[in-house]
């Protein structure tokens, strides 16, 4: 066998990939839904902080920010790993999903606080004057002029981000997850052959190629009008 | 002696400090309705906080304001009910920037108001045509003049249907040939009987429809009187600097 012929075997083996299909679109399933949950609940987590943390009350202010340096600074495989064995020794069991679900959510909900309150900053002092003075509440101004303004510019950054984050629902084949890259693995294993990660490769492109591709167009989509 | 009528704005003993610098010290200023108020001043002298506390997007540190009979201070006071009767203009125009000039206008009547979508749809057009831009309104700020974006936020003000309306420097960041268009539909207000305070440097616009001219310099108010007399024959010697100043130029 050439060199040439044994890569393909290696990775390119058609029949290993046929047999393991079924497991690694399995696998696809799993990541699409843990990156669903994720990314919901990780931006709406987000986004209430941001929206606490306007009201500008000091001590809770310093508790939000603490949480999501907390959440920025730790490597989300540490808390995966965290939250998979160490609530169990606190009498609470976990799922690998759900400690993979929790932990990459707090972590988008961190970065995702910083990014929108960066955008509600950004918004102009005269925006919030001039909603007021017409007699609109802090709220009605927070939600009807200042947010629309402020999501509008976070857009770009909250994409890289939450496509950055999702594809962290890889670290969950570390506490026994099957989704994508748990599932070529397990195959990988059964099998004795690397194409099954292949597999797996092209899986991860098949889902985030249109998720890039859809970042794009939100972005263009919600430009300011000129 | 004629007598006078209580004045609709009644700001008395008002103090701002900003950290150890006091930028109010103890200014009194009643308006009359159908009044329009200059104020003018070096800068630094007060005169945009003072007018900033009468809707208090400024908070007075002491000191007691009246707008149309509501204690503006008062603790009890709702004050996003007193500012629907307050209107405001101001230098940046600060309109909406992702909404059209209809949708401006008709943000707070139907937020604030509460009016149906028609209603406010139909009240927005009305003010915008009184500015002048009825054929404007389906425009977004970035597609319009400074000079109709400020006319805008003119009328998304006056939709409101305020007592009176305080105007911050409303022409000072517009480009010459366009400043007089927003003078207009200031004249036009005031005939209609508008009440107005107005802090500005157009000084010409000033000597033709201020009925009263305040002269403020350090946070205090020097000198008032009707424009004749600022302008003519001003009594303070720092009127009199700051009058020869801006007739230089």
């Amino acid at each position: 066998m050439g060199g040439f012929e044994s890569f393909l075997f290696s990775f390119f083996n058609l029949k290993v990939m046929a047999t393991y299909l079924p497991l690694v679109a399995k696998g696809f399933g799993l990541t699409v839904l843990l990156a669903l949950l994720i990314v919901v609940c990780g931006l709406a987590l987000g986004l209430a902080l941001a929206v606490l943390r306007s009201f500008g009350v000091r001590v809770l202010n310093w508790g939000i920010i603490f949480v999501v340096d907390l959440f920025r600074a730790l490597p989300p495989l540490v808390i995966i790993v965290l939250l998979f064995f160490g609530l169990p020794a606190a009498g609470i069991t976990v799922s690998g999903f759900a400690a993979t679900w929790l932990s990459l959510t707090l972590v988008l909900m961190a970065f995702a606080e910083e990014i929108y309150w960066a955008g509600i900053t950004a918004v102009p002092k005269g925006q919030w004057e001039a909603a007021r003075s017409t007699g609109l509440t802090f709220l009605q101004t927070l939600r009807l002029v200042v947010l629309p303004q402020a999501l509008r510019i976070t857009i770009p950054p909250l994409t890289n981000r939450t496509i950055a984050i999702t594809k962290g629902t890889a670290l969950g084949s570390v506490v026994g997850v099957a989704e994508i890259l748990g599932a070529s693995q397990s195959a990988m294993s059964f099998s004795a052959n690397p194409s099954a990660l292949t597999l797996g490769a092209i899986a991860y492109l098949i889902l985030f190629i249109p998720v890039v591709a859809f970042g794009r167009w939100v972005e263009t989509r919600f430009a300011w009008k000129r | 002696m004629p007598t006078t009528p209580p004045p609709i704005i009644d700001a008395r003993g008002l103090w701002k400090r900003f950290g150890n610098l006091a930028v109010l010290k103890g200014v009194d200023l009643s308006v009359a309705e159908r009044e329009l108020v200059f104020i003018i001043g070096p800068s630094g002298s007060g005169k945009s906080t003072l007018l900033r506390c009468l809707n208090r997007l400024e908070e007075p540190d002491d000191g007691s304001i009246q707008v149309d009979g509501i204690e503006l201070l008062d603790p009890k006071t709702d004050i996003n009910a007193a500012r629907q009767r307050i209107g405001m203009v101001f230098q940046s125009f600060n309109l909406y920037p992702h909404m059209t000039a209809r949708q401006n206008v008709m943000l707070a009547l139907r937020k604030v108001l509460g009016k149906g979508k028609a209603e406010a749809s139909e009240i927005a057009a009305r003010a915008l045509d009184r500015v002048g831009l009825g054929e404007r309104m389906e425009h977004y700020p970035a597609q319009l003049s400074g000079g109709q974006q400020q006319r805008v936020a003119i009328a998304r003000a006056i939709a409101l249907e305020p007592r009176v309306m305080l105007f911050d420097e409303p022409t000072s960041a517009l480009d010459p040939e366009l400043v007089g268009g927003v003078l207009n539909v200031m004249r036009e207000l005031r005939q209609d009987g508008m009440t107005m305070v107005v802090v500005s440097h157009e000084m010409a616009f000033a000597k033709a429809a201020a009925d009263r001219v305040v002269f403020m310099a350090d946070g205090e108010k020097l000198e008032e009187g009707p424009p004749a007399q600022i302008f003519g024959e001003p009594q303070h010697e720092r009127t009199r600097a700051f009058i020869r100043q801006i007739d230089r130029h």
